[in-house]
C-alpha cells in the first residue's frame, strides 16, 4: 500500500523502494522510542524480575536466578485473596454498572425525558467518570462513614456498613462506573435506527418483541464490550480503594502499592509476580474488549 | 367500493400545518402515489396512514373499519422505507418471516412463505444471506417481501427507489407494480419523481405545501393540469409570458408575436402565462396554427430525443425532436419558425404563481 | 382552486363536525414513567455524596470557613499550580509526539497503524499503579538515575502522563486527521510548494485545533486529579495535597473535593461548548 506512487519525504531524490521504506519509519521513530522507554520498558524490567530469585540476600550466588517461584508464592492465602477480592469487586461494579448504566443511558436518550437532560447528563458523566480517586473516597467517607449524612439512616433502618468493606468499595466504584458505562453505550443506543422500531411495530411487534429480536440483540455486542471494559477499569484501580480503607482492604492494587513502599515482605520478586498478573488479567480484558467491540461494529452501517 | 379512506386530515405542528385537509377514496387494489416536492406533506400523510403519526383532525378508515386510533402494530398495514430498515442481526429470511414470527405461526408455515416471497422478489437462494451482504436493490425487494410477507391490507412505500441507482430504480419499479398487480392490494406509493408517478399509478395526488393540488390519472394530470404548480411540476413545460390581446377572440401577444389560445378569455391587456408542452411544438409550419419565430441558442442531444432551445424576444421556448440520424438539426444563431395548434396552449393567470412554480421545481430537480 | 364551491362547503361543514369532537387522543409512549424513576435513582446517587460532602465541608465554625482555609492555604494554590504547568507540559509534549505520528501513519505507513493503535491502549492494560511501579525500578538507579533528583522525577512525572495521555490524545487526532481527509490537504500544499514544516505548522496543527483541544481537556482533567503517580514519585502534586488534607484536617478536605469536583465540570463544560461548535467528534470518556 506504501508503494511505488508516494514522493520521499523532505524532497529527497527518488530513491529504490528499499530506501524509502526506511525514510518513512524515521516519522514515527520518535513515538517508538517514547513508547518504550517509559513504557514497554518499565513493563520488561518488572517482567523480567517477576522470573528472578529475589528473595535471597545480593551476595547470595541464587541471586537474580530464574526461577517460578514468585509465581508459585501468588498462590499464597492473602495473595490469592486479594485477587479473588479485585476480581470480585470487579465484577460486582462492572455488572450492576453495566447494567444500570445502561438504563440511564436509554432513559436520558430514549426515555421521553426532557432533550436538556439529556445532554446535561452525559456532560455531568464525563465529570464523573473522572472523579475518581482521593476525593470520591472522600466524598464517600463523608456519605457512609461513621459521621457520615446517611449514615443515621442507613443504621435506623436497621443495616450496618463498614466504610472499610469490600461493599462500600463497590458502592464508591459505581460513582465513575456508571458515568462510562453511559458515555461509552450512548453511541451506541444512538444507532438504534429509529425505522427499525417502526418497521418492528408496523410488522405487529409489540415493545418486548422489538427488543427481544432486534434491539437486545444488536446492542449485545456493545454491552458486553463495555462491561468487560467496566472490569478492567475497576481492577487497576487503586487510589480510591486506598483512601477509603486507609491501605486496609486486601485487593491487588493494594498489594502492589505495599511492595513499592517496602512494607511487604523482603522479596521484590513477589511485588514483581503480583505486578504481571495484574497485566495479564488487564491483558485479557482488553483483547475480549477489543474482539466485541469488532462484532459491534458489524451493524452499524 | 372505496377500501382506504382518509377524511378531513390535518396535520399541525405547533403553529404550522403539515397536511391541510387531506380527502382521499381509493379503491381496493389501486396503485395511488403521492407526488410532490420535499416538504409537500406526502411522507407525513404516508406515516398518518401507517400510524406513526397522529392526526390532529379527520379520520381514516380501512375496508370501513375506522383505524385512526389504532397503535401502528395493529393496523396490517405493510410498509416499506426509504432506507431499507432491514434488521441487522436477522438473515434476510428471518426478516422476511419477522411478522408471522409475531403473529406465531408455526415454523414450517413461516419457512413456506419466506420460500414463496424469496422466489417471487427473485433472490431464491439468498435467504441465509445478512442485509449488509445485499446491494442496495436487493436489499429493498427484501423490504418488499417483509411487508408483503403477512398478506397486510394496504402496502405503503416511501420513496423507496430514491436511494438507488438510475437503471435499478426503473427495472423495480416495473417489478413492484407487477407484483402489486399479481396480489391485487391497495397501495400507496411516496415519491418525488413525477416520472415514477406517472408510470405506476392508477391515480396520482399532486401535493403542494400540505394541500393535495389535483387527484387524477397520470394522462389527465399530464394534459389537462388544474393549477400552475402542477402544470409546472409534473413533465417538462414551456412557460412563456404573454399579453391578451382581445379575450373573446382567444388572441395573445408574445413579444409582438399573435397566436390564438384554446379558449376564449377574458381581460383584454391583461398579462398571462401561456403553458406548452414541448412534444406539441414542431419546427416548421406543420405543428399547428401557432407560428412563433426566434433564435436558436442551443441544441441537446439527449439520446432518443434532441432538445432545442429557442429565443423569442425575451422568452424561451424549448421544443423535441425524434432522434433521426438522417435529419438535420437547427444550427445555433440561425432563426426558425416553430409551429403548435391553439388547443395545446394552456394559459395562466398571472405570472408571479407560474415563476414561483418553476422556481420550486428547479429548486426540486 | 380545482374543486367546485358545492363540494368545498360540504367538507367544510364535516370538518367542523367533527372538531366538536375531542381531537385524536395522542398516544403516550408506555413506560416513560419508568425511565422518570430510573432518572431519579441515578439522580439521587449522584447527588447525594456531593451533598454529604457539602453538609461535611459547612460544619466549620464559622461558616464557610473552610473554604476560605483551603484558599488561603498556600500549599492549596502551589499544588494546584504544580499540576497545572505539568498538565500544560504534558499535552505540549504529548502533542508533539503524537500528531506528527499519527499523522504519518495515516499517509504513509497505513499498514503500521494497528501496532501503533495498540501501542496507544498499552496504557489501559499497564494501569498507573504498575507504570509507577516499572518506571521507578528502571530509572532509580544506573544508567538512568531520574527517581532521585526534583527535575529527574519530573522528567518522569511528565513522561507518565504523556504515557497516559496516548489513548485520548491519538483518538482524538487520528479521528480529527480522518474528518479533515489528510491525504488531500497534504497533496494540495506540497502542490502548492509547501515544505513538510509549514504543512505541519500551517496546515495540519490549525486542523486539529477542536481535537487537540478535546484530547488537552481531557489530559489536563486527568493529570490535575492524579494521586498515584504523583505520589510514588513524591511530587507536589495536587493529588497528593488533597490526600495530606484528608489526612490531617476534619472539613478542609471537604472543601477540597468540591473545589476538585467543580473544577473538573468547568473543564468538562468548557469541552463540551467548544465541541458544539464544531462538526469534529469530541470524547469524554475517561477512567481510574
Amino acid at each position: 500500500m506504501t508503494a511505488a506512487s508516494t514522493t520521499s519525504p523532505r524532497g529527497a531524490p527518488s530513491a529504490r523502494p528499499g530506501r524509502r521504506f526506511s525514510w518513512a519509519w524515521l516519522g514515527v521513530l520518535p513515538f517508538v522510542i517514547f513508547a518504550f522507554a517509559f513504557l514497554v520498558a518499565p513493563t520488561l524490567y518488572l517482567a523480567s524480575g517477576s522470573f528472578q530469585n529475589l528473595s535471597a540476600a545480593p551476595g547470595d550466588p541464587a541471586h537474580g536466578t530464574f526461577t517460578l517461584q514468585n509465581y508459585a508464592q501468588l498462590s499464597q492465602p492473602n495473595l490469592a485473596d486479594s485477587y479473588f477480592a479485585s476480581i470480585e469487586i470487579s465484577l460486582v461494579t462492572a455488572i450492576v454498572g453495566g447494567l444500570f448504566g445502561f438504563l440511564l443511558a436509554y432513559a436520558v436518550i430514549m426515555g421521553g425525558l426532557p432533550r436538556f437532560l439529556r445532554s446535561a447528563f452525559l456532560t455531568f458523566s464525563g465529570v464523573a467518570s473522572n472523579f475518581a480517586g482521593v476525593p470520591l473516597a472522600l466524598a464517600f467517607t463523608f456519605t457512609l462513614g461513621a459521621s457520615g449524612l446517611l449514615t443515621p439512616l442507613i443504621n435506623a433502618l436497621g443495616l450496618h456498613l463498614n466504610i472499610y468493606s469490600k461493599t462500600a468499595l463497590e458502592l464508591a466504584y459505581l460513582y465513575f462506573q456508571f458515568p462510562l458505562m453511559v458515555l461509552i453505550i450512548a453511541p451506541a443506543i444512538d444507532g438504534l435506527r429509529k425505522d427499525w422500531r417502526e418497521a418492528s411495530e408496523n410488522m405487529g411487534a409489540s415493545a418486548f418483541q422489538y427488543w427481544r429480536y432486534i434491539a437486545l440483540p444488536i446492542l449485545l455486542p456493545s454491552l458486553l464490550g463495555t462491561v468487560i471494559l467496566l472490569f478492567g477499569n475497576a481492577f487497576g484501580a487503586q487510589a480510591t480503594a486506598y483512601q477509603l480503607s486507609g491501605g486496609a482492604i486486601n485487593i491487588v492494587t493494594i498489594q502492589i502499592t505495599r511492595q513499592i513502599r517496602g512494607d511487604a515482605a523482603n522479596d521484590p520478586g513477589i511485588g514483581y509476580a503480583l505486578a504481571m498478573g495484574m497485566v495479564l488479567i488487564m491483558g485479557i480484558t482488553i483483547a475480549a474488549y477489543a474482539f466485541l467491540q469488532r462484532r459491534a461494529e458489524r451493524w452499524q452501517r | 367500493m372505496t377500501f382506504l379512506t382518509l377524511t378531513g386530515i390535518q396535520k399541525q405542528f405547533g403553529q404550522t400545518y403539515a397536511v391541510h385537509d387531506f380527502n382521499l377514496s381509493a379503491e381496493k387494489g389501486e396503485f395511488v402515489s403521492f407526488l410532490g416536492p420535499s416538504g409537500c406533506g406526502k411522507t407525513t400523510t404516508l406515516r398518518m396512514i401507517a400510524g406513526f403519526e397522529q392526526p390532529t383532525a379527520g379520520t381514516i378508515s380501512i375496508g370501513g373499519n375506522d383505524i385512526t386510533n389504532r397503535p401502528p402494530n395493529r393496523r396490517n398495514i405493510g410498509m416499506v422505507f426509504q432506507s431499507y430498515a432491514l434488521f441487522p442481526n436477522m438473515t434476510v429470511a428471518d426478516n422476511i418471516g419477522f411478522g408471522l414470527r409475531v403473529r406465531k405461526r408455526p415454523k414450517d408455515q413461516i419457512r413456506k412463505r419466506v420460500d414463496e416471497l424469496l422466489g417471487l422478489i427473485n433472490l431464491p437462494d439468498k435467504g441465509g444471506r445478512y442485509p449488509y451482504q445485499l446491494s442496495g436493490g436487493q436489499q429493498q425487494r427484501v423490504a418488499l417481501a417483509r411487508a408483503l410477507a403477512v398478506e397486510p391490507e394496504v402496502l405503503l412505500l416511501d420513496e423507496p427507489l430514491s436511494a438507488l441507482d438510475a437503471k435499478i430504480r426503473v427495472a423495480l419499479r416495473k417489478e413492484i407494480r407487477a407484483i402489486q398487480r399479481q396480489f391485487g392490494i391497495t397501495t400507496v406509493y411516496v415519491t418525488h419523481d413525477q416520472e415514477e408517478a406517472l408510470s405506476l399509478s392508477d391515480r396520482v395526488v399532486v401535493m403542494s405545501e400540505g394541500r393535495i393540488e389535483q387527484i387524477g390519472a397520470p394522462p389527465e394530470i399530464y394534459n389537462f393540469p388544474a393549477t400552475p404548480f402542477v402544470a409546472s411540476f409534473v413533465g417538462t413545460l414551456n412557460l412563456l409570458q404573454a399579453t391578451v390581446v382581445e379575450g373573446e377572440a382567444a388572441r395573445l401577444s408574445i413579444d409582438g408575436q399573435e397566436i390564438r389560445g384554446a379558449r376564449p378569455g377574458t381581460g383584454s391587456g391583461q398579462r398571462v402565462t401561456v403553458a406548452l408542452r414541448p412534444e406539441a411544438v414542431e419546427l416548421g409550419e406543420t405543428g399547428g396554427s401557432n407560428r412563433l419565430r426566434g433564435l436558436v441558442e442551443d441544441v441537446s442531444f439527449l439520446g432518443s430525443i434532441v432538445r432545442t432551445r429557442v429565443r423569442i424576444g425575451d422568452e424561451t421556448l424549448s421544443f423535441d425532436q425524434f432522434n433521426d440520424p438522417s435529419m438535420t438539426t437547427s444550427a445555433i444563431g440561425e432563426t426558425i419558425t416553430v409551429s403548435f395548434s391553439p388547443e395545446a396552449t394552456l394559459v395562466l393567470e398571472g405570472r408571479a404563481s407560474a415563476d414561483a412554480a418553476i422556481e420550486q421545481a428547479i429548486a426540486e430537480s | 382552486m380545482s374543486r367546485p364551491p358545492g363540494v368545498a362547503d360540504a367538507i367544510e361543514s364535516i370538518a367542523a363536525a367533527r372538531d366538536a369532537k375531542p381531537a385524536a387522543k395522542p398516544r403516550r409512549r408506555a413506560g416513560s414513567l419508568v425511565w422518570w424513576i430510573v432518572f431519579l435513582i441515578g439522580f439521587l446517587y449522584f447527588f447525594v455524596p456531593l451533598l454529604g460532602t457539602f453538609v461535611f465541608s459547612m460544619r466549620s465554625d464559622p461558616l464557610f470557613s473552610a473554604y476560605a482555609v483551603v484558599v488561603d492555604d498556600p500549599q492549596f494554590a502551589g499544588t494546584l499550580f504544580f499540576s497545572f504547568l505539568i498538565g500544560i507540559i504534558t499535552i505540549i509534549a504529548s502533542s508533539i509526539l503524537i500528531v506528527p505520528t499519527a499523522f504519518w501513519v495515516r499517509l504513509r505507513l497505513p499498514r503500521l497503524r494497528p501496532y501503533i493503535e495498540f501501542i496507544t491502549l498499552l496504557p489501559f492494560v499497564i494501569p498507573p499503579i504498575i507504570l509507577v511501579f516499572g518506571l521507578l525500578r528502571s530509572y532509580s538507579g544506573d544508567p538512568f538515575p531520574l527517581a532521585g533528583t526534583d527535575f529527574g522525577s519530573n522528567v518522569l512525572l511528565v513522561a507518565a502522563y504523556v504515557v497516559l495521555s496516548f489513548p485520548y490524545m491519538y483518538r482524538a487526532v487520528d479521528t480529527g486527521l480522518r474528518a479533515i481527509d489528510v491525504r488531500s490537504l497534504t497533496e494540495a500544499s506540497q502542490s502548492l510548494g509547501a515544505s513538510w514544516f509549514t504543512l505541519m505548522v500551517r496546515v495540519i496543527f490549525p486542523n486539529l485545533r477542536v481535537s487537540l483541544l478535546s484530547g488537552a481537556f481531557l489530559t489536563l482533567a486527568i493529570v490535575v486529579g492524579e494521586y498515584t503517580i504523583a505520589t510514588f514519585l513524591a511530587r507536589p502534586a495536587f493529588g497528593p495535597y488533597i490526600s495530606l488534607l484528608g489526612g490531617n484536617k476534619a472539613y478542609e478536605p471537604a472543601a477540597v473535593s468540591l473545589i476538585s469536583f467543580g473544577l473538573t465540570w468547568i473543564a468538562m463544560g468548557l469541552l463540551t461548548l467548544i465541541g458544539r461548535q464544531s462538526k469534529q467528534k469530541i470524547q469524554i470518556a475517561g477512567a481510574h
